[in-house]
């Protein structure tokens, strides 16, 4: 072969103990390897030298090497970047989970180092794809204290900004406030809002291009190259390397909320009364005021979510009032008092106030009437219904976020990002909150979840150094989390393409554009290299470089499928490598025994899995399929989104192909296991390879 | 980009410090992280699982692991430690003490050592409820991945049996302690938080009543990796609680104790009673609390706890727990709703003890209750929980914020 592959055998950690390593050798050299040599153990310093010698004397490219799982060790197998380096997994994955000494083990084992071999002669390194005139501006959509504070931090780090604002002026909400909580002890004073400050300090910089009353018409292109076209009068065409929108949030339509009142005179909203107390510093408040809170949260027939922020907002403006006229008197009626962390000291100070009344409890009527307003609470903390008497109701009404249909992507998959549970464009993942469908674009601040200012800053920081991380990325032509640093990208064979549309539907990242025709456009910057494209595509036309269709495919068929009367059953097992992976390993290194009839085979995602695959399986002689990945669902753990639900509506698609073979359903079987499902591994392994012997041989073995 | 620019420097490498780590090495920037224990994932690789999704921190931290492991920008130094620091921002010197290494980097974690060991320690991994060998591995996906030898309870030299028995020559008993000196450009302070020791409240009873544990236990008590493999069960008999009763603010919101909502334990309450009717859908939980804060979209979170007919909300601060016959424990606490006084007998009660500040033995600004203010000389930055209470996803968040006041 032109292909120089290295092929190194290690007997160290049971492996040489549990396996027959010479009749490896013999697989080796039956594949006409450049060379194979065994080690006690590859990861010591000698072992490392002998194959990195041999990788300068021989002039090796491809180097594989069959020992402990690519997961642990990574560091010490790091060879020059020339080198297409492999993995046999004869370790978590044989020597420790099968049946030392015998012939089943011995037989997984090479297969495992065919399949390798295989994989590396179908294999090329990836060559980035790095895109010309990359930008390495940044856009800020929105003008509030979160685009600010993006503004602000993306300069300082030495990037461009421009920060556009529908509005007149930059500022939003902050502009509005007449005082703000303190953010440290000891939390007696209210303070000035800071947006004066952030606007001189944005000011300063020169890097920050400020566009206010300005909108956007499209954005169109890919991270390190988007065509921002902005409105104001006249049309302006920017280009960016990245955006963060933080277009923020409404107040929720008071209106809907007449149960409370609202509508009535002195019934005002906690926003109203915020711009009522700016604008009247030195008139006098009434003397006696109600707040409600959760005036429109937590309730399911109007926002079901807690608003976060008016909880500490009831309590600064209580203040106000309190500290205007001494003679007055603040009632607030409550479901919980949220003043998380170290607002609880804010609270306290709040609370020592006498002529402030706080009782948990629900509204049952508010009555306007001629001087005054009588309201009647229910299932107050004393135990009784109270009746209050009051000269003003301030309604703690919560946000809205407003959405990011105004970036008008050009997108085939909308105009806006996607969106979770009550419109919130926020990450799904606990671990990993800037995770974003639409690669390059963050979201920051109440866009994304209700919170507070300071919360909204926070996020406004990680949001612009997500931005500066897929600027820098791109420049590199690797890919952003999850696969981070990968230099593959889908290449596609447009001479097959029949324009079927399932790449450009499926993409979880909407990295594919479409022509009028329906012929997929790629964006390979915006590309996650998660390979759910790859597994839509029913004529094979995307590829990986080191993700093809043909590799895998020569995977399966390199294994050696005993016949019928051998009576030693095959199972393909394809298991994501992003929690199935692990899981199975560390089933491995606690010693678990399971079938040794099973082959893994590591892919990207569930999402991936091309049925040419299965059909390849098939016709090979492969008695069952089993695939393993993330959890679906409304809690999906998917790193890709919907990569493991696909597998459930391409199910059909696979049945027909089982059933065009003659095939009984049941040779494909998908499992959705947790990382931490190790101990579970065996059993979903041996269960499935019994049911499979229930059923008998596949009866394309012998063909 | 400068390219003299020094790397920067993460202290603490839970999930917040391999964040930040992680979001500058991807910018394209050398970062070197210290950790005080032999692993990295510090609290959370403890958890069972997180609010609201109920899924595991183990998932999240194996991709961040990967992403450390392919990162040549990255540097990491675990059972470490910040002795001094000094300098300004842009080049500070710091010294970090690390812990004899006695086993090296070349261990295959084929778990020999383990084996022949005869000496055996309590495993702080489960807060000492289990114990392993003196060689040990922290845990299933510890990362770096390699065995451990506890000092204190190895007898060295004069057993030397797993250095007999290492096939790779990766143990050195007579591995000293090291001191390496670092030029780092800006600090991060990831140093994270312990939980409120529990025994400082006496009349929750906690240090005489093994019935009594404190949540963090709980999920080591429940993890499929922990304490009793998925089970729940009570430390005097073994037996499965038919009632489990949670103590909201224990310690919390109380100024004998900490003055400050932890602003965490009551999302891990709800999750702690879900996951116990996950696991037996007939135990009856019962949670006192004082207010119930979730936050955002938890409420959701907050709406399936008490649809749940096993699970009571109760508004009351539990002021006394006493033990009585068969080891059950008696709650009184007075039901704010109903003003009545109430006594409950549960068969386990968790006590959801709030965060404090870990302590850290460098010269930085402090406030009153010992977190980490805002306000440092420049270059050096708090970050997530060592500067206040916050929830994981929050953390995240301010650790991918502090990664950019980082490289400006």
């Amino acid at each position: 072969m032109d292909k120089k592959v290295g092929v190194y055998i290690c007997s160290g950690c049971e492996i040489g103990k549990n396996l027959d390593i010479e009749k490896l050798n013999q697989i080796a050299t039956e594949q006409n390897v450049t060379i194979c040599k065994n080690h006690s153990s590859l990861c010591s310093v000698e072992g490392f030298d002998l194959i990195n010698n041999d990788i300068q004397q021989k002039n090796l490219d491809r180097i594989i090497i069959a020992a402990c799982s690519p997961r642990v060790k990574t560091e010490v197998f790091d060879f020059p970047e020339n080198v297409l380096l492999e993995r046999t997994n004869i370790r978590e994955q044989v020597a420790w989970c099968m049946e030392p000494g015998e012939e089943d083990t011995q037989m997984a084992a090479e297969d495992y180092l065919r399949m390798s071999i295989t994989k590396v002669t179908n294999t090329e390194i990836p060559k980035p794809f790095i895109a010309e005139n990359i930008s390495s501006d940044i856009l800020v959509v929105g003008g509030g204290i979160t685009g600010i504070t993006a503004a602000i931090d993306g300069t300082k780090a030495g990037y461009k900004v421009y920060i556009i604002e529908k509005e007149e002026k930059l500022g939003g909400w902050l502009n509005k406030l007449h005082k703000q909580i303190p953010y440290a002890a000891p939390y007696d004073e209210l303070i000035n809002p800071e947006i004066e400050d952030k606007l001189k300090e944005l000011e300063k910089l020169d890097k920050v291009q400020i566009h206010t009353s300005t909108t956007i018409k499209e954005i169109s292109g890919q991270p390190g190259q988007f065509d921002v076209h902005l409105l104001n009068g006249k049309e302006e065409k920017i280009t960016v390397g990245s955006i963060v929108t933080a277009t923020g949030w409404q107040p929720y339509n008071a209106n809907k909320l007449s149960h409370l009142g609202y509508g009535k005179p002195n019934i005002l909203t906690n926003v109203e009364f915020e711009e009522f107390v700016k604008n009247n510093t030195n008139k006098e408040l009434p003397k006696n005021i109600l707040f409600i809170q959760c005036a429109g949260s937590r309730d399911k027939n109007h926002l079901p979510y807690c608003s976060s922020f008016c909880c500490g907002t009831s309590l600064k403006q209580a203040k106000y009032i309190r500290d205007l006229s001494p003679d007055s008197n603040v009632f607030i009626v409550y479901k919980d008092i949220r003043t998380l962390g170290l607002y609880e000291e804010f609270y306290k100070k709040v609370q020592k106030d006498d002529q402030i009344f706080f009782t948990k409890g629900e509204i049952e009527k508010v009555i306007p009437e001629k001087n005054n307003i009588s309201v009647q609470v229910k299932d107050t903390l004393i135990g009784d219904d109270i009746s209050l008497s009051v000269d003003m109701i301030v309604l703690a009404t919560g946000m809205v976020p407003n959405g990011t249909e105004d970036l008008n992507l050009s997108y085939r998959l909308g105009k806006g990002l996607p969106e979770l549970k009550y419109n919130f464009s926020d990450s799904h993942f606990i671990c990993f909150p800037y995770e974003t469908r639409r690669t390059g674009i963050y979201t920051a601040g109440c866009l994304r979840a209700p919170m507070d200012i300071a919360s909204s800053k926070s996020d406004a920081s990680g949001a612009i150094l997500k931005a500066i991380q897929t600027i820098e990325a791109t420049k590199r032509g690797e890919s952003v989390h999850p696969r981070s640093g990968d230099k593959s990208y889908p290449d596609l064979f447009m001479d097959r393409c029949t324009d079927c549309k399932r790449c450009t539907e499926e993409c979880p990242f909407g990295s594919y554009d479409e022509n009028e025709k329906g012929t997929p456009l790629p964006n390979p910057n915006r590309c996650r290299r998660c390979g759910i494209c790859l597994g839509s595509c029913p004529e094979r036309v995307i590829n990986f470089t080191d993700y093809s269709i043909n590799s895998i495919s020569a995977m399966i068929k390199s294994v050696e499928v005993p016949d019928e009367f051998e009576e030693k059953p095959r199972i393909l097992v394809f298991v994501c490598e992003n929690d199935a992976y692990p899981a199975i390993d560390m089933a491995g290194q606690k010693g678990l025994k399971y079938s040794p009839y099973v082959r893994v085979i590591s892919v990207r995602c569930l999402g991936s899995i091309n049925k040419v695959w299965i059909s390849d399986a098939l016709s090979k002689g492969f008695d069952g399929i089993l695939q393993i990945g993330c959890k679906p669902g409304d809690d999906y753990q998917c790193h890709f989104i919907h990569g493991s639900e696909l597998t459930e509506t391409r199910g059909e698609n696979i049945q027909e192909t089982l059933e065009t073979m003659m095939l009984e359903p049941e040779r494909i079987k998908t499992e959705f296991v947790e990382i931490t499902d190790f101990e579970k591994i065996p059993q979903i392994i041996n269960d499935y390879v019994e049911e499979i012997e229930l059923i008998g041989s596949n009866p394309f073995k012998e063909l | 980009m400068d390219k003299t620019q020094k790397p920067v420097l993460i202290i603490g490498g839970g999930i917040s410090g391999v964040t930040t780590v992680v979001e500058i090495a991807e910018v394209g920037k050398e970062v070197i992280l210290i950790e005080k224990m032999p692993y990295l994932g510090g609290n959370v690789v403890k958890f069972n699982n997180y609010f609201p999704k109920l899924c595991p921190p183990t998932c999240g931290l194996e991709i961040n692991f990967r992403r450390i492991k392919q990162n040549p920008k990255i540097k990491y130094f675990t059972s470490s430690e910040v002795q001094e620091i000094s300098g300004k921002k842009g080049n500070f010197k710091v010294k970090i003490k690390t812990s004899p290494q006695y086993i090296k980097n070349n261990c295959t974690a084929c778990g020999k050592c383990a084996e022949v060991c005869p000496e055996e320690r309590p495993d702080n991994f489960n807060y000492g409820f289990t114990k392993t060998k003196a060689a040990y591995l922290p845990h299933e996906m510890a990362f770096p991945f390699k065995y451990q030898i506890d000092d204190e309870y190895c007898k060295k030299e004069s057993c030397n049996k797993c250095v007999e028995a290492c096939e790779y020559n990766a143990i050195d008993l007579s591995a000293k302690e090291e001191i390496t000196e670092l030029e780092v450009s800006s600090i991060v302070t990831a140093t994270g938080w312990e939980s409120y020791d529990a025994s400082k409240i006496e009349n929750l009873n906690y240090s005489d009543s093994k019935n009594i544990i404190t949540n963090v236990e709980f999920e080591r008590f429940i993890a499929s990796n922990g304490v009793n493999e998925n089970k729940l069960l009570r430390l005097t008999d073994n037996t499965e609680p038919k009632k489990v009763a949670f103590v909201q603010c224990a310690g919390s919101r109380d100024e004998n104790h900490l003055p400050y909502c932890s602003a965490v334990c009551c999302s891990a309450s709800l999750k702690h009673a879900l996951t116990i009717q996950e696991l037996y859908p007939t135990t009856e939980v019962k949670i006192f609390y004082i207010d119930m804060r979730v936050s955002g979209r938890n409420e959701d979170f907050l709406i399936k706890v008490q649809e749940n007919k096993n699970i009571e909300l109760v508004k009351g601060k539990v002021g006394k727990i006493t033990e009585v016959e068969n080891n059950n424990l008696i709650l009184e606490a007075e039901d704010i709703l109903s003003g009545k006084k109430i006594k409950y007998e549960a068969e386990m009660v968790v006590l959801a003890t709030g965060i404090v500040p870990s302590e850290i033995k460098l010269n930085l600004n402090t406030n009153e209750n010992q977190f980490i203010s805002d306000t440092q000389i420049e270059g050096i930055i708090p970050v997530a929980c060592s500067k206040k209470p916050m929830d994981v996803s929050s953390s995240v968040k301010d650790a991918t914020a502090a990664a950019v006041k980082a490289i400006q």
